[in-house]
């Protein structure tokens, strides 16, 4: 990784942490610069608007989770195996780095008109969704999971993890977010499952 | 000067590679006629009965098979034998032997007959016999009439022809059906067609196309000189691979909505990813009629 590159993830890092607790539009760039004890005229070297960041942040938050969730769909174990495994990994996420999650909820799907060109659908999400795409058509080619359509199967993951990463930031949970990974991952593999 | 003798022998078949033979260029055809010698043909007036083509014992310069093999007698025979003893006799008499046809390739839909298990291509048949030459597969149900032809032509002309793994002449067989279809930018875009016949849209998202991982140059020769299956609007059926005829032909077969296979080679989270980026772009273009009503 260039010089420039790590400089750029490091603007990113920060940003997602000012971006997820602040909100998009009540952190500025000249924020972000101090955070960075940077000048704000060095960082439009990096990027060129707070949009473009917002784009960059949303590509690199989720391809930390689409590696996670690649490096689970190559282990050699069932998909309800790696359906618990990544359940735990993600939740540890949740509690490890809160902000990669809650830049999620709290800036890419509650502001969508920042993300309107340039992120449409699932361009800056791919990579993720790829991962849930082979996790999936893995466990129903070994007949782990019953055939469906794809949205419906995809939102019940997707529903799940973000709904406890949402309880979490909320801090409404009883015990510790990683405890509950066996039983999200239980009632997300339920959903899933194939009928005998 | 002595033209190369050629022998067509119809084993188990539905004639379907004759009628293909007759459906070609009517100059190619004649060009055939007059650069070979077609001493015997089932369908067509030669001199020579199968009975005297058996008895004699004549140089076969290309031996051409048409339909599946079987060595059992109560399930099928022509001229009081079977077809494998036929087989036999004529390849101890030949220096090429060409199967015309996925049945003489590898047993085609005649091997999918459970009554009988011993129905098979000429390949699994020549056990025991000294070949010149590999046997040369030209699969497809039917073959293009054009690969007959082009088989024949580059043979006499340069004395072999180079095979792929299959045994099918490389030259027509290293193309997919995909290359040249004329939907090409609806498979891009993931534009799927509403139904068959229509001009517009890809056919392999729903209705079953296997053009991506079909080897053939349907869509370089085209039938008839005019057309194909898939330009056509139907779905490559995938009629010149050994797995040829599947279950389900007009279905694509998926998993909680994604494709089973995506196209020939290229790996599945590549083609998710790239798909997932097409499919996110509407294009209007590509979504309207190309001729409006």
């Amino acid at each position: 990784m260039s010089v420039k590159e790590a400089k750029k993830n490091n603007i990113i890092e920060n940003s997602l942490k000012l971006f997820s607790k602040n909100g998009f539009y009540n952190t500025t760039i000249p924020d972000i610069a101090k955070s960075m004890k940077m000048s704000v005229g060095n960082m439009y070297n990096y990027f060129k608007s707070k949009e473009e960041l917002a784009k960059y942040a949303i590509k690199y938050s989720t391809n930390i989770l689409a590696l996670e969730l690649r490096e689970v769909n190559n282990m050699d174990i069932s998909s309800k195996e790696k359906l618990f495994v990544f359940t735990r990994k993600y939740l540890e996420n949740v509690k490890k780095s809160p902000e990669i999650i809650e830049y999620f909820l709290r800036v890419y799907l509650s502001n969508r008109e920042v993300f309107a060109e340039g992120c449409e659908g699932f361009l800056c999400v791919g990579e993720f969704v790829t991962e849930v795409m082979i996790l999936l058509d893995e466990g129903a080619q070994s007949k782990e999971f019953r055939e469906q359509d794809f949205f419906p199967a995809f939102a019940m993951i997707m529903g799940a993890l973000g709904g406890f990463a949402f309880l979490s930031g909320e801090k409404v949970l009883e015990k510790d977010v990683t405890e509950y990974a066996n039983n999200v991952a239980d009632n997300i593999y339920r959903a899933l499952k194939y009928d005998e | 000067m002595n033209k190369p003798k050629v022998v067509w022998f119809q084993a188990i078949t539905c004639n379907g590679n004759t009628h293909s033979l007759l459906c070609s260029n009517s100059n190619r055809l004649e060009l055939f006629l007059n650069s070979f010698d077609l001493i015997y043909h089932p369908s067509l007036t030669t001199n020579k009965t199968l009975e005297e083509l058996l008895e004699e014992d004549i140089n076969i310069d290309y031996l051409l098979v048409e339909g599946a093999i079987s060595d059992n007698k109560d399930f099928f025979q022509i001229s009081n034998d079977t077809t494998k003893n036929h087989l036999h006799t004529l390849i101890n008499r030949s220096n090429f032997v060409i199967s015309v046809g996925s049945c003489a390739s590898y047993g085609g839909v005649h091997a999918k007959f459970e009554e009988n298990e011993d129905i098979s291509g000429v390949k699994d048949n020549i056990e025991g016999l000294k070949l010149n030459h590999e046997v040369i597969n030209l699969t497809g149900c039917p073959v293009h009439p054009e690969w007959i032809l082009q088989t024949l032509f580059t043979i006499k002309a340069t004395g072999s022809i180079k095979l792929d793994n299959e045994g099918r002449p490389a030259e027509i067989y290293s193309n997919l059906a995909h290359h040249g279809c004329t939907r090409n930018e609806y498979f891009e875009w993931k534009v799927e067609t509403e139904s068959f016949g229509l001009k517009e849209g890809c056919l392999f998202y729903e209705q079953g196309c296997r053009g991506p991982m079909t080897h053939s140059n349907c869509n370089k020769i085209l039938w008839n000189e005019v057309n194909t299956k898939t330009r056509v609007g139907m779905p490559c059926i995938g009629c010149t691979e050994f797995d040829f005829p599947r279950e389900n032909l007009f279905e694509t077969k998926k998993h909680i909505g994604i494709p089973f296979e995506p196209p020939l080679g290229v790996p599945k989270r590549a083609y998710l990813s790239l798909a997932g980026v097409a499919k996110t772009f509407k294009i209007d273009r590509l979504n309207s009629k190309l001729i409006e009503d």
